[in-house]
């Protein structure tokens, strides 16, 4: 049987990401391609490597009555929720609809893990220090949780924690959630955050690059592991006419190839684009541009280019912005739709950063440079670990006009 | 609407007391249940993957594949969801010991299989199963905050869906805080149907979790594992009697009841 999604109205949203604080940080870094990746300054140990790290997040303290969820992620969630006026669009809707009316559903591949690993680090007798002593940060639910509370959201709250789709799997989930009529609205975003443990995990697979990584460039070398956090707020379109965006749907699909590498195929990533396509009732040659996965490692970019060649004609534009942003990994969702949202709104296409010598498999459908162009349908990839594959459609709400 | 009619059409349940739902429903009748092995049999796992993966994700797959045969549905055609509160507690033990220690000697195998979606990533692999899957956490209300994500997937969408919820035992500083001694897991095939055995209604309320009395074993186990708070809906599938509230975050419970 052929399901299809309502559009659901995005009336608001918000990134925060080592481009900078809100929306104009980020269109403003886009416009000018400008990347924030910087030489790694983080891991406890060296990594000859470049980093995406979010500046302010250790000043940041928490909410008083949150303090228990005090730690680098929830710092950088809390961090991102004050931008764009994002808690004030989230008190209207819970006044319009109440508390039970509203879903939280968060992102993230590793939650607040680096306060483990510090507590690893200064153990006293055997057990986690007395200051990490605390259940609500070592569990891979701490930044929902933490949020849910921040926000009063009384309504079901879940975490989405499948690598580095999770922070796209969210609005799928929302717009499930939202279509049953089970809820009036929903939270949807990610954050992740830098630690260890994705830096040397990542390391140890051989795909975090030596220099600042360079998605569908002939001589890549791997990945730029970034932070950052990003909401968004869907409502039923009916009743937010006046919201200037819609998102279309969203197409999800396994792999069922890899723990840690694509399907060089590229039938995960295709099966979940006919997913949407159905869904949304549209087709390829209606999509103006895509935000592409493009994480610099070989393999994703590989699959991504031939994907793109295979399924799209030339009219579609794609890039990659991970040459800015670093690979956020269960918050790279939420950031690419923001960017994808952004590039919507103001008209134009993100060039691919970070290119020097475009790979020879890359068609001519690559923006290597920003271009201006009206769009009116765009999507966002997102490939994870294990398989998880998701795809997110936007459209400007005057596109069928 | 705040309420959704599913069927169950599969049942898995795996721990070292409980081999299978068999084990349980002995249990709830007042008898010695079947012991499950040291270390669960995952046979839809190939040897090599076997030997690779975890113990939280052979527990995962164990469960997913009682409940699979159960329902005589083909693995690779279902959507999953796979639950778990702490993920691979073994796991982050290690990474988090070998990050303060020698963090360039990390195993890039056990990297892999820290990611919470590990065991779905195992599972669709072995099903060749290309259909959706995810997975999710909501702390100590990880069992009811996945079965109704489960639920809305399949009466959105109009598809059967595979459910999965488990936790492994805590190890180190880790599990000294966090307190699971207990390995549990438990998987369930449902759908929008009508035409399975059991009919249940899940509504959404404000309702504090109950449930009927519970054999002490099944109170201890859910004392002490996080996804054996499946438990209370379990038992109802098995005795065929009584409803529940089972929590489906800080503030939610879902309301099972059987459909008639």
């Amino acid at each position: 049987m052929r399901v299809t999604t309502l559009p659901l109205a995005v009336t608001a949203y918000t990134a925060t990401s080592a481009l900078g604080q809100g929306l104009d940080a980020h269109l403003d870094a886009l416009c000018r391609q400008r990347s924030g990746l910087r030489i790694n300054d983080f891991s406890n140990t060296p990594l000859p490597c470049w980093i995406g790290r979010v500046d302010g997040v250790e000043e940041l303290a928490l909410p008083a009555a949150q303090a228990e969820w005090d730690c680098r992620n929830n710092r950088l969630a809390w961090l991102g929720l004050r931008q764009d006026d994002f808690l004030a669009k989230v008190q209207a809707a819970r006044e319009r609809y109440g508390a039970k009316r509203l879903a939280l559903l968060l992102g993230t591949s590793t939650a607040s893990i680096r306060a483990t690993e510090e507590g690893y680090r200064r153990l006293e007798a055997g057990r986690l220090p007395a200051d990490l002593h605390r259940k609500s940060i070592h569990t891979p639910h701490s930044l929902t949780a933490f949020v849910a509370a921040a926000l009063g959201v009384e309504g079901p709250c879940l975490t989405v924690s499948t690598a580095c789709s999770s922070s796209a799997k969210v609005f799928a989930s929302a717009e499930r959630l939202i279509r049953l009529g089970l809820v009036d609205a929903a939270i949807v975003g990610g954050v992740d955050s830098l630690c260890d443990s994705t830096l040397f995990g990542f390391n140890a697979l051989e795909l975090v690059s030596p220099e600042p990584c360079r998605p569908f460039d002939a001589a890549r070398r791997g990945i730029s592991i970034g932070e950052a956090a990003g909401f968004a707020l869907l409502e039923r379109a009916p009743s937010q006419p006046q919201a200037e965006l819609h998102l279309l749907g969203c197409g999800e699909s396994s792999d069922a190839h890899h723990m840690s590498t694509p399907d060089p195929s590229g039938l995960g990533a295709e099966l979940a684009l006919r997913d949407i396509f159905e869904r949304a009732g549209i087709a390829a040659s209606a999509v103006d541009y895509i935000n592409l996965h493009g994480t610099a490692s070989q393999k994703n970019d590989a699959m991504e280019a031939a994907v793109v060649a295979r399924l799209f004609p030339t009219s579609t534009r794609v890039s990659s912005t991970k040459g800015l942003t670093g690979h956020s990994l269960g918050a790279a969702g939420i950031v690419e739709a923001v960017i994808t949202m952004l590039a919507l709104r103001e008209g134009f296409v993100p060039g691919n950063a970070g290119i020097i010598e475009p790979d020879p498999a890359c068609s001519e459908h690559f923006a290597w440079r920003n271009e201006t162009r009206s769009l009116r349908i765009a999507l966002s990839h997102s490939f994870g670990f294990g398989g998880s594959n998701a795809c997110l459609a936007f459209a400007r709400a005057d596109h069928i006009a | 609407m705040n309420a959704l009619a599913i069927q169950i059409e599969g049942i898995g349940v795996w721990s070292p007391q409980l081999a299978g739902f068999h084990a349980l429903q002995d249990l709830l009748a007042g008898e010695m249940p079947a012991t499950g092995a040291a270390r669960p049999p995952a046979s839809a796992l190939s040897p090599i993957e076997r030997r690779r993966a975890p113990q939280s994700v052979l527990v995962a797959i164990e469960a997913a594949s009682q409940a699979v045969a159960m329902s005589g549905r083909a693995a690779s055609s279902l959507a999953c969801v796979f639950a778990s509160a702490y993920g691979d507690q073994v796991t982050t033990d290690y990474m988090c010991s070998v990050l303060a220690r020698t963090p360039t000697e990390l195993s890039p195998t056990r990297f892999h299989n820290s990611v919470h979606n590990a065991a779905a990533g195992y599972w669709t692999i072995a099903a060749d199963c290309h259909a959706p899957s995810s997975a999710t956490c909501a702390g100590s209300a990880s069992f009811g905050a996945g079965l109704l994500e489960a639920a809305v997937l399949a009466c959105a969408d109009n598809r059967p869906v595979l459910l999965v919820c488990s936790d492994d035992v805590g190890v180190g500083p880790l599990g000294e805080l966090i307190g699971g001694t207990q390995v549990f897991g438990c998987a369930l095939v449902l759908s929008p149907g009508k035409d399975a055995g059991h009919r249940l209604r899940l509504a959404l309320t404000a309702s504090a979790p109950r449930h009927p009395p519970l054999p002490t074993e099944c109170l201890a186990w859910m004392h002490d594992n996080a996804s054996a708070a499946a438990l209370p809906l379990l038992a109802m599938l098995a005795t065929g009697r009584g409803d529940c509230v089972l929590a489906a975050s800080e503030q939610l419970g879902l309301h099972v009841q059987r459909e008639m």
